[in-house]
């Protein structure tokens, strides 16, 4: 790499094993870097699942008090966990629901306008994005209260899907971007209507980024912490459900249900991904 | 013959650009009718206005007789060929042909069998599962003329389609396309930027120029007759000597160019002192003194071998390039760069059109 | 509109225009301007409201720069927020510019499923797995003290907490947009800046980050922004010492009772984040369009 000519042509001989060492510095220092990488984002996680099979009765690997599967167990029988797990499965349902219509609309909505009034419209759809959830929890939540409603289940699926509709409203927005115009006017040319052009011709196009959105949807919806804080009422979703567990007595049991989670969701993602992939081999644009 | 289609004093502006001058057109059943001009022309217009995408400014469109006003794309009896041909992507070959009779609620059995027909008509029999991005480009070429077809329209648009392949397709697909419109008997409009193509298929050529219609002819007229100075510049090869029309006598124009004086076939209306200009095509050009008296001298710069024929480019004197096609037998005596060339051509072989 | 109703019909036209109008209306600006109001009202008994006490008013807002321990915890917040987004980003930056234009395409596969997994489970159990990990009696200090590095066992908790608990919660905010905006940086251009004799610091600062700087401004904000509104993270692994503002909101509503407060603490944080995102799109002059992928 090194540019100077009268170096290139007469190497000092006796620096040659330091000079190595040198060349190779950036490798280690790279290697090393590599190594905290990966040991920093995977460390927490290896401890938490670790802790699971500990039978000490405050999540950690420090003393090890004997390898259990009891915590596994207790899980299960953990009433108040399926009770939260139900209610965040129907909260993430019902945010589907409401995101995946409304953000494709958005999303063609935003694809048929021109350019000036688009930018408006666009910065207004993803400014909940850039808005703190417990911003758009405690707005939720004020609005509702003019109407008499409480914080709950609905004000949560509210309060979730006026951000996660805008993810939704992206996705779809970035395939549609990719559109051939031409295909419906083809379609109209042939003598089908307007429905039929958006049944049959749209909707197959869009198909596969309805589908990511709404793998993405649930999983917002279903992680989300900081704005349901604020309108859940007396509700207790899974994560409300986990984060009050520090409170109220933490057990490995909350690492057990971390594990299942991640095997869950690592398995639904590689589902996922196998099936994108063969969809992608069949059908190649 | 019967009118298939009219358009009756057209118009078309997109804001304040105006796309398509007030024109007026008639295409008769079952002709193969192109519309020819450079991109921006307007022609394209002509052709979504025909299909329904647009409605014209001004002016009606007739289709079998029917006024189209209010009738929306799909409610009319064309059919057309897109430039990117459009072929949906997610469907298989045969539910492509067949959408348009899926739309009108075929059933599901009988769409397949006239899929396969037309499978069958443009030579892909056994095609019918494939997807269309297992096809060749002149294979999906066929498709979309198949599906196209399977709406059993009156009229086909067909916008620039072939424009995507190479040479040799282009070429054969030519020829097909021409066939195809002979056996079916359905009148086909097609829009080019590439006159040889246009010459090539077409019954009748209508040339335009930003916006406005220049001429309605069929390619030999085209050709031995342009009405305007556009079409006799744009459709094929010419010289282009410009003067003043000195006289007329016997239907020959008489004009003074500063390269000579040149005897032409006077367009009608050419009078005595009209700014004209002396068409000639280069074929019509020949080496040495041939018969007829118009004369040119000038200096050989190059010969382009084009295989039939080698092109001599010249230049008179006041530094006007001129082009002669040299048949092959002359090729022997063709002069080398340099040389000093008497060139001569036939009044009847060069026509005199007034300037605008 | 016009063209909405003419691309898909009057039906499923005016079905898309209701469903927008019921998002943007109905679910972001009528919270928000709601928020607004409620903010700018005193905290009154059921009584109390229609009264000659119910009118507009900046107290809330004024309140806040009065308390001086509110006050603090704000700008402490702002700091330590930027303090994450600058660490975010010197962290993932390598490891961003590695998987653009060094690793191969499989590296990059098995890498990108590697970074993903941890975020598959959510910012709660994330915070929780260091809550562990950071304990007094936890595993890092049993190791440390063990290889003799440390004498006693340090309090991670506090401010130390929280910025590791953070930097790992928004690792892939800021990693992928750098990562997507470097790897459409010509590889070429690198080769010859090098070629021209430049040094890799050289390369980098004059050719691949002016190169990513939307993507840097990008990961920069999403950083910010969730680290300026995060709640679990000050609350499992901060210290007395090291509230967050999100800490202070939420007392508001749910132990002090004064939602309109509380309303008016949320407004400055959502108007900070809003200026910072504006400021960061000006300095990085990149559009809001690029920002949202």
């Amino acid at each position: 790499m090194t540019m100077t000519l009268e170096g290139a042509a007469k190497p000092p001989r006796s620096n040659t094993a330091f000079a190595s060492i040198l060349a190779a510095l950036p490798r280690i220092i790279f290697a090393v870097y590599m190594a905290l990488f990966f040991l920093y984002l995977f460390l927490p996680l290896v401890v938490m699942g670790l802790a699971t099979f500990n039978a000490s009765k405050f999540p950690t690997v420090t003393p090890w008090l004997g390898t259990t599967l009891d915590w596994f167990a207790a899980l299960w029988a953990d009433q108040a966990m399926w009770k939260a797990l139900r209610l965040s499965i129907f909260i993430g349902l019902g945010v589907i629901a409401i995101s995946l219509p409304i953000g494709t609309a958005a999303a063609l909505f935003l694809n048929s306008l021109q350019d000036r009034s688009r930018s408006f419209f666009y910065a207004l759809m993803v400014s909940p994005l850039l808005t703190p959830g417990v911003a758009i929890g405690i707005a939720t939540l004020v609005l509702w209260r003019q109407a008499g409603v409480g914080g709950g289940t609905l004000l949560i699926v509210l309060a979730q899907a006026s951000f996660i509709t805008a993810y939704v409203m992206l996705m779809v927005a970035a395939r549609l971007q990719r559109f051939d115009r031409t295909l419906e006017d083809a379609a109209i040319g042939l003598g089908a209507s307007r429905l039929m052009v958006f049944r049959r011709i749209l909707l197959p196009y869009l198909k596969p980024s309805l589908l990511a959105a709404t793998f993405i949807a649930f999983l917002q919806s279903f992680e989300n912490y900081n704005t349901t804080l604020f309108v859940r009422g007396t509700e207790t979703p899974l994560t409300v459900y986990i984060a009050t567990k520090v409170r109220t007595g933490l057990t490995p049991a909350v690492n057990a249900l971390g594990l299942v989670l991640i095997a869950l969701t690592v398995i639904a993602a590689v589902a996922f991904e196998l099936s994108r992939r063969s969809s992608q081999r069949t059908a190649k644009p | 013959m019967t009118r298939s289609v009219e358009l009756i004093d057209i118009e078309m502006t997109f804001g304040i650009t105006r796309a398509v001058e007030k024109l007026s057109v008639t295409v008769e059943s079952g002709e193969f009718f192109s519309i020819l001009g450079p991109s921006g022309c307007g022609k394209t217009t002509i052709l979504r206005l025909i299909a329904g995408f647009m409605q014209p400014t001004a002016g009606r469109i007739l289709i079998g007789g029917r006024d189209m006003v209010g009738i929306g794309a799909n409610q009319r009896p064309t059919s057309m060929i897109f430039q990117s041909l459009a072929l949906f992507p997610l469907m298989p070959v045969w539910e492509n042909i067949a959408f348009g009779l899926e739309v009108r609620g075929v059933p599901k059995a009988a769409r397949r069998r006239r899929a396969e027909e037309l499978l069958d008509l443009i030579a892909l029999p056994g095609y019918a599962d494939r997807m269309v991005h297992e096809l060749s480009g002149g294979q999906k070429q066929r498709v979309a003329i198949a599906r196209a077809l399977a709406v059993e329209p009156q009229v086909l648009l067909l916008d620039e389609p072939l424009s995507a392949l190479d040479l040799k397709l282009r070429q054969h697909m030519r020829s097909e396309l021409r066939s195809l419109q002979k056996r079916t008997g359905v009148t086909f409009i097609y829009i080019t930027h590439d006159q040889s193509e246009a010459l090539a298929m077409s019954d009748r050529v209508a040339v335009m120029s930003a916006g406005i219609l220049q001429q309605v002819a069929t390619p030999r007229e085209l050709y031995a007759n342009p009405r305007t100075a556009f079409v006799a510049r744009f459709v094929g090869e010419t010289n282009a000597f410009s003067g003043k029309v000195e006289r007329i006598a016997d239907g020959l124009a008489v004009v003074e160019t500063e390269h000579g004086t040149f005897l032409g076939r006077g367009a009608a209306g050419l009078k005595a002192g009209d700014a004209a200009t002396v068409y000639v095509r280069p074929e019509a050009i020949s080496l040495g003194t041939g018969a007829g008296g118009n004369g040119l001298d000038a200096l050989a710069e190059q010969l382009e071998f084009e295989g039939a024929t080698a092109m001599l480019h010249a230049r008179t004197e006041g530094g006007q390039p001129v082009m002669a096609a040299l048949p092959h037998h002359r090729l022997t005596d063709a002069p080398p760069a340099g040389a000093r060339v008497r060139l001569s051509f036939e009044p009847a072989q060069a026509l005199v059109l007034a300037h605008a | 509109m016009h063209s909405l109703v003419k691309r898909f019909g009057p039906g499923l036209g005016s079905l898309i225009l209701l469903g927008v109008a019921v998002w943007l209306v109905g679910m972001v600006l009528a919270p928000n301007l709601m928020m607004l109001d409620f903010s700018l009202r005193p905290n009154l008994t059921p009584a109390q409201i229609g009264g000659p006490d119910d009118h507009y008013t900046l107290v809330n807002f004024s309140a806040l720069f009065a308390d001086p321990v509110h006050r603090a915890i704000f700008f402490k917040t702002i700091w330590a927020s930027a303090l994450v987004m600058l660490t975010t980003l010197v962290v993932t930056y390598p490891m961003a510019f590695w998987l653009a234009k060094v690793a191969t395409h499989r590296a990059v596969a098995w890498v990108t499923v590697a970074l993903i997994i941890p975020f598959w489970i959510n910012e709660v159990l994330r915070t929780l797995a260091w809550y562990i990990l950071l304990a007094f009696n936890g595993p890092l200090n049993v190791v440390l003290v063990g290889l003799g590095i440390l004498d006693t066992p340090m309090r991670w908790f506090g401010d130390a907490g929280v910025l590791a608990g953070m930097v790992y919660a928004y690792i892939l905010f800021m990693l992928f947009p750098v990562y997507n905006s470097i790897s459409t940086l010509d590889s070429a251009q690198i080769e010859a800046a090098r070629n021209l004799g430049a040094s890799t610091i050289q390369i980098h600062r004059r050719i691949v980050i002016p190169h990513a700087k939307a993507g840097i401004a990008t990961g920069c904000v999403f950083t910010f922004m969730l680290a300026a509104g995060s709640y679990v993270a000050p609350a499992l692994l901060g210290a007395p010492g090291s509230r967050w503002f999100t800490e202070v909101i939420y007392n508001w509503f749910f132990e002090g009772g004064n939602w309109n407060r509380g309303a008016a603490y949320a407004l400055v944080l959502l108007t900070l984040c809003m200026v910072v995102v504006m400021a960061t799109l000006r300095i990085f002059k990149v559009n809001l369009a690029d920002v949202a992928k």
